[in-house]
């Protein structure tokens, strides 16, 4: 959960990543931060996420992005 | 024919309730369009604002497109600016126009107004002159401003980055847009069942492609919103939604879709061209679409804003081996491009068999040039040096590039500190210009990392790296803002004193890229 907030926090220095749960929503996030982030994640956990798993919804917040990649590293 | 709106008049009289332009949500049919355009012409007209440029502040809306045509209508050019670029870009823009109105919408109306009191300009709400009723008097002043019109005359302005730190505006008239708009169709068989799906936004030449292909079919094009770019499934159903069979899009916005394995999940349906530009599409990714649309054609486009759109073509075929860089292939019709090499008194020659030589463009599509700019201007438009014995220019793009055995253009490289960065074209100079003046800096460089597609900037001085970032936030394009940050206890200089790119290269990727 770290990491995640550590590569968000990267991005926008400037928003509290730990309460915020509208990151799409609030358009916070762009294209360039979500294709960023995707690249991201793949290097630092070594997993992919593929497009049925890219929704508004698993980007929201911090936490959905974790419990995604957590749940595609127990896989 | 010599003016674009000819395109809007002929097209109005044969489907005028057909949906010309659309955002998923909201439709304007042709016959919407062209009252609405002859509201706003007549409008400017009133207020004394006609033959300027005319800035129009709007989202992403098919209004946007009618107020284009409406600034057409008047005799001036427009002058289209993103709500998300930032103030500091705005604000030079503006000073180098000196527009008389800016045409915003409910979504910019604030915006718009502050830009307006500081620009010495009026914002006028778009929804207030469509309100307006066309009069036979105002018919008669529209028809006296199309009588004294010519092709040569400016329709629009866009700005692209420049090295200087300041923007430059790139002015195109009636004439190349025409010339353009028929090579492009023609090659890639646009006609009236075509259903676009455009992705540039409207403030790029890049938008030409569908904005008047759409008008002179009558044709339809589907302005689709910006979230959908960050959804690849969404994306793709939204192109199946509405039929759409034609997309010239970024390269990242199509491998964005193929690396994420989109095409397991849906594929599009209805799509039957697919062209894509300003930037070299992977090869395995190029692969993947085509494995998963065998009925497409693909095409590859290249050009600089200067030539009004693109100027070369290539049709993908399977003469394309195994991991080989897709071509540009050859240009448009009415377009002739010339590799050149300059030798050191400002002479030219041709370059020979598989020679590298730089890029260069003759023919109409060559736009007017930089507005206010004449020496950025002189410096790119020059005389052709293969001849003295009439006036004629050459537009110098700066790109290198050689022809395969197969006689194609193929791109090598970049004769300067010009980058390619998610489809925009960035001038690394500008990054820098911006950067050196914010606060507590003291040097600044900027590489760019092709492979990984990052822009790596380097400074020197006391400010926090964090709080640089979100100044340059402030003042930056999104697409322009650093990828990577890194700050030095000294900048790391050359033997003669200048920065050293290459060297500060080779320690980002020793050190910042593991």
């Amino acid at each position: 959960m770290d990491t995640i907030l550590q590569l968000l926090s990267e991005l926008h220095e400037d928003i509290d990543f730990e309460e915020c749960d509208s990151l799409v929503n609030d358009g916070i996030l762009d294209s360039f931060d979500i294709v960023t982030l995707i690249g991201e994640i793949a290097d630092e956990f070594d997993v992919q996420i593929t497009a049925d798993k890219i929704t508004p919804e698993n980007f929201n917040s911090a936490e959905s992005i974790w419990s995604l990649v957590s749940e595609l590293m127990d896989e | 024919m010599k003016n674009v709106l000819e395109y809007l008049e002929s097209t109005v009289t044969r489907v005028p309730d057909k949906v010309a332009y659309s955002d998923g949500t909201e439709n304007m049919t042709f016959a919407e369009v062209s009252r609405c355009a002859a509201a706003v012409g007549a409008y400017l007209l009133d207020k004394g604002a006609g033959g300027g440029p005319v800035a129009v502040l709007t989202g992403k809306h098919p209004h946007a497109i009618a107020c284009f045509f409406g600034v057409v209508y008047a005799g001036g050019s427009y002058v289209p600016i993103d709500d998300e670029m930032p103030e500091t870009r705005v604000g030079l823009i503006l000073d180098n126009v000196r527009v008389r109105v800016i045409i915003c919408d409910g979504s910019t109306y604030k915006r718009a107004c502050a830009l307006a009191d500081e620009h010495g300009a009026e914002a006028v709400m778009c929804e207030e002159m469509f309100a307006r009723t066309v009069t036979d008097a105002d018919r008669d002043a529209l028809a006296r401003v199309r009588r004294r019109q010519i092709d040569t005359d400016p329709i629009y302005m866009v700005f692209t980055s420049g090295s200087t730190g300041v923007p430059k505006g790139v002015a195109a008239c009636h004439r190349s847009v025409i010339d353009y708009i028929e090579a492009l169709s023609s090659t890639l068989c646009f006609d009236e069942d075509t259903v676009f799906g455009n992705q540039a936004p409207l403030y790029f030449d890049a938008c030409l492609k569908e904005l008047y292909p759409t008008v002179k079919f009558g044709a339809t094009a589907y302005l689709i919103p910006k979230s959908n770019f960050m959804f690849p499934v969404k994306l793709v159903e939204f192109l199946n939604e509405h039929r759409i069979n034609t997309v010239c899009w970024v390269v990242s916005a199509l491998t964005m879709i193929s690396s994420t394995g989109t095409f397991d999940t849906v594929k599009p349906e209805f799509l039957r061209t697919v062209a894509f530009g300003s930037e070299v599409f992977p090869p395995s990714q190029l692969k993947i679409w085509r494995q998963a649309l065998p009925g497409c054609e693909f095409y590859n486009l290249y050009g600089p804003t200067e030539c009004t759109g693109m100027s070369c073509f290539y049709h993908v075929t399977d003469e394309l081996s195994d991991g080989e860089p897709v071509p540009i292939g050859e240009p448009f019709p009415n377009t002739d491009v010339m590799l050149l090499v300059w030798g050191e008194d400002g002479g030219a020659r041709l370059a020979g068999d598989g020679e590298e030589g730089e890029l260069c463009i003759r023919g109409t599509p060559l736009t007017l040039g930089y507005y206010n700019n004449a020496e950025e201007t002189d410096r790119a438009f020059v005389q052709n040096p293969l001849h003295h014995h009439y006036h004629e220019f050459i537009y110098r793009t700066g790109d290198i590039a050689r022809c395969n055995e197969r006689g194609q253009l193929v791109f090598v490289s970049r004769r300067d500190h010009q980058i390619k960065h998610m489809g925009h074209r960035i001038e690394l100079g500008e990054i820098e210009y911006i950067a050196a003046a914010c606060e507590g800096v003291t040097n600044v460089c900027c590489v760019y990392d092709r492979d990984a597609g990052k822009i790596v900037f380097f400074y020197t001085g006391t400010a926090d790296k964090r709080q640089l970032t979100v100044e340059l936030r402030h003042k930056l394009p999104r697409y322009m803002l650093p990828n990577v940050t890194v700050k030095l206890d000294e900048m790391m200089l050359t033997p003669n004193g200048k920065r050293d790119r290459r060297g500060l290269y080779e320690l980002y990727l020793k050190t910042e890229k593991k």
